[in-house]
This record gives structure tokens, sequence and C-alpha cells, in this order.
């Protein structure tokens, strides 16, 4: 069996000095496919911001694979965090996933310019490269968004309710994206709102209810959950 | 002779335009970052602090400059800091700082007996005011701020953009916080010579948001914001020294008249 990317020990997180997961202890293997799911207010993004390092928390342990740095976290965050008329074109916002993998001095180095390129390419977003940022359509920036957040990492993916703003084929388009991403060997960890099968894409699902955090497979879920 | 070589023979002119200049670069450049972050009332907030600071060092009998440079310093940290508290949100801070610092000043000028002190130039800002120790200081501050932004403007840009992505990848978000909120208070001290409490944000705000009606990378908003300002200081001078009007009032009305020129021309090209 294969080492975990992320094993969390008797963790415990509050969020403005309240509890909001206690003692959670989990395990996340590589090309894994987490959905973490919970009620509004549960704790799914305080829970994120702990393995992401944003916040720390009251007790307990996130230990990282070998190879992995905990700034080395592809991260894209919910929309509404994100000032959507920024004066930014696609490219600045992509390149600048680059900063915690690659060595730069004044300007991005030729190597970071091509994973940025190459992860444009990827999400078939390069013809919209040199647009600017507050222009584009919700599923556009989704994609520029995870764009930068590819960039930033080779191992995992933490998405934070990404399909919020999306139409239904926008969404669909967007999920096919990330199992591909998935298939590819990348480990993904997302929040999602909806406990529909169809947006519980991933092969796990974390779900956080009154504090408590339980991780089973997705077809355990949703035959509990039905 | 020339009128604008006339102007120049004048050393308070000349020293009013050189800092000027060396303050309108870097109060661009940190009002990129303020304003994206929608920060931009944290100038305002400084400003009055400052001229509290003045005021009491007047009063005192301190060096005005020596004495505020620190205080507005601390008070920026406190208010970045306790803008993070749930209870008081940012806004409300600044809105309480200013009320109460622009009271301490006038309190503290009113009680003073055998001080004189013109509340106006501290207020409105006074060009006479304007010495060669400012200048220098400016010269410094100039280039404190600009190759700072020279060499970091990558993580500048993501840290303003997404600061959470930011502090994700390993960029030392509280450090960079913490020098910007030195240099927008150093900015903002200096700045005060010119300008007064009242209106130094202006020199910080308005630039940004010229820039922001035409141009869509941020890349560009930061090279434009520092020319715009640079020459909107430069015309508010020229016009005040020929029209004989504050200098301070009459740069605001120059950026705020560009502001209003590029909105028109942005709404026309739609």
């Amino acid at each position: 069996m294969n080492n975990p990317v992320i094993s969390v020990k008797n963790l415990t997180v509050s969020y403005d000095k309240n509890v909001v997961i206690k003692s959670a202890s989990f395990e996340i293997f590589r090309k894994d496919f987490l959905c973490v799911v919970g009620a509004n207010g549960s704790g799914k993004s305080t829970l994120i911001r702990a393995l992401l390092g944003l916040i720390q928390p009251v007790s307990g342990k996130i230990k990282y694979g070998e190879d992995i740095k905990h700034n080395s976290i592809g991260f894209l965050p919910q929309e509404t965090k994100i000032e959507q008329n920024f004066p930014a074109t696609v490219f600045e916002i992509v390149l600048s996933g680059t900063l915690g993998r690659f060595k730069h001095r004044f300007f991005y180095s030729e190597e970071a310019k091509k994973a940025a390129t190459d992860a444009l390419r990827q999400l078939g977003i390069l013809k919209i490269k040199e647009r600017s940022f507050s222009n584009l359509s919700g599923g556009q920036k989704q994609k520029v968004l995870l764009a930068r957040a590819l960039v930033a990492t080779s191992e995992i993916l933490i998405l934070d309710e990404p399909s919020n703003s999306l139409d239904y084929k926008s969404r669909k388009d967007f999920y096919e994206m990330l199992k591909k991403l998935n298939d590819s060997g990348l480990t993904i960890i997302m929040i999602t709102h909806d406990l529909d099968a169809d947006d519980l894409i991933g092969n796990k699902v974390l779900s956080i209810k009154e504090c408590e955090v339980s991780c089973e497979s997705t077809d355990k879920f949703l035959r509990r959950y039905k | 002779m020339n009128p604008f070589f006339e102007m120049l023979s004048y050393g308070f002119m000349l020293r009013a335009l050189i800092a000027g200049i060396l303050i309108a670069a870097p109060a661009a450049l940190t009002g990129v970052t303020l304003v994206l972050r929608k920060n931009s009332m944290i100038g305002d907030g400084l400003s009055h602090t400052a001229f509290g600071a003045f005021a009491i060092a007047t009063v005192l009998n301190l060096t005005p400059l020596w004495f505020a440079i620190p205080t507005v310093i601390v008070t920026s940290f406190l208010v970045l800091n306790l803008s993070n508290n749930k209870k008081i949100s940012g806004d409300t801070l600044i809105a309480l700082l200013s009320a109460s610092s622009l009271a301490i000043g006038v309190v503290a000028i009113s009680v003073s007996q055998g001080v004189n002190i013109d509340l106006n130039s501290y207020l409105f800002g006074s060009i006479l005011s304007v010495s060669w120790t400012d200048v220098f200081l400016s010269l410094l501050l100039a280039i404190v701020v600009v190759t700072f932004y020279l060499f970091l403007h990558n993580k500048i840009f993501a840290l303003t953009f997404d600061a959470d992505f930011a502090k994700s990848i390993g960029i030392k978000t509280k450090l960079y916080n913490m020098v910007f909120a030195v240099i927008c208070s150093v900015t903002v001290v200096l700045g005060m010579r010119l300008l007064g409490a009242l209106l130094i944000s202006s020199l910080i705000i308005f630039p940004t948001v010229i820039v922001m009606q035409f141009s869509k990378s941020f890349k560009r908003v930061v090279i434009y914001s520092v020319a715009i300002s640079v020459v909107n200081f430069i015309l508010g001078l020229l016009i005040s020294y020929f029209a004989a009007t504050p200098t301070g009032a009459t740069v605001v009305i120059v950026n705020l008249i560009m502001l209003i020129i590029c909105t028109l021309i942005r709404q026309i090209k739609k």
C-alpha cells in the first residue's frame, strides 16, 4: 500500500474561538479524489485552510507526504474571495501560481512562463492569455484560477466550492476536467455544496457534522445518505 | 525670463517640485496595492493620525517629523492587526481613528499657550514648509519604494490579487503587509507638508482609480499610476503657482478632472 500524501491525526480546528473540527483523523492517498461535504458553517473551509497552512490548528497534526511541501499545494479559492474586476491579464494571474515552485529574480523565469503556458493549453484557454480577467465569463474565470492552482503543484489540488457560480453545462465541463486531472495522477480535495451523485465525482467523501469528521468511499456515503 | 524657470528660481518652489515628484511616485505605488485590496481609507486614517502627532510634537517642542513617523507606523501596525478583529470592522476602526486623531490634534493646539501653529498648513498643506530635509527624506523613500516594487512586483501582485493563495504558496504575507504599512506611513507623513492631512490620501488613491479606467493589466496599472501621479502633481503645482491657488487642493482638482475625463472616455468607448 502506498504512503498517504496527507495524514491528519487528532486535528482540532477553531474558527472565531469556536471549535468547528474536533479530533479529526483521516488519510489521503495519491490519486484520491476526496469530496468534502457538510452543512453551511460546518467547518469545511476551515478544515481546508488548516490543510493549506493558512490557520494554525488548536491541536493535532497534519503530516504531508515525503515529496510534498505544504506550500506546493494548488489552491482554488471560493469565487467570492476573488475581486472580479481586478485589473490583471489571464497570464499575469496564472504566472503568479509559479511563485512557490520556481526560482525567480526580477522577472518570471522561462521555466515558469512555460509552465503557465502549458497549464493554459491543458485547460483550453491559451487563446485568452492576454485577455483581462474582469472581462471573462464565470466559467472562464474558474478555469484561469484552476490553471493558477495547477502551476503551483504537481501533486495536490484543493478546491473550495469551485462550481458555485457555474451553470449546468459549465459545471459538467469543469468536473470532466477535474476527472482528467485526477486520472493523470493529481490528488484532488474538493469542497462541494451539493450532495447529488453528479457532484460527488470523487472516490471518497469526507463529511463534517457537528464537529465530527468521517471519511468513507463515495458509494458507501451515498448508500448511507439515501 | 521664462515663467517656469522664474517659478523654479524660488527655493521653496524648487523644493516643493522635487519633493512632490519624489512623494507622488511612492504614493501611487502604495496606492495600487491599497486601492486594489479595498484598503483605500487607510491613507486617510493615517494622515489624520499624523496631524494629531504633528500637533502634539509641536506643543511639546519635539521635532514633528521624528515624532510623527514612528507614531503613524505604530498606528498602521495596529490598524492592520485590529482590522482582522470581527467585532470592529476595518473601515469602522479607521473612521474612529480619523476623528479621534483630529480631535486630539485640535485640542492639543487649543490648550497650548505661546505656541504659534498654523492649523491650515497642517490640514491643507503648505509648500513653504517643505525643507531640504523633507526633500532628502522623500528621495530616500522614493528609492526604497521603487526598488521594493521593482524587485518584488510579482509577489506584490500575488498578494494583492489573492492573499490566501499567496500565503498558501509560501509568500510571507505578514512581512509584506508590515512593509506596506511602513511605506504608507512614511509617504503620508512626508506628503502632508505638501497636501496636508485632509488631502494627502488623494495622492495615494486617485492615480490607481484613474488608470483602472483604461488599463486592464496589473503591470500597466502600476507603471501608468506612477506616471499619472507625477504628471498630475506637476500640473497642479504649476496651476497653483500661476493661479495663486492652494497647491494641495489644486493637485486634487487636477486628479479629479483627469478621473472625470478618463471615465467619460471609457463610457464613450463602451
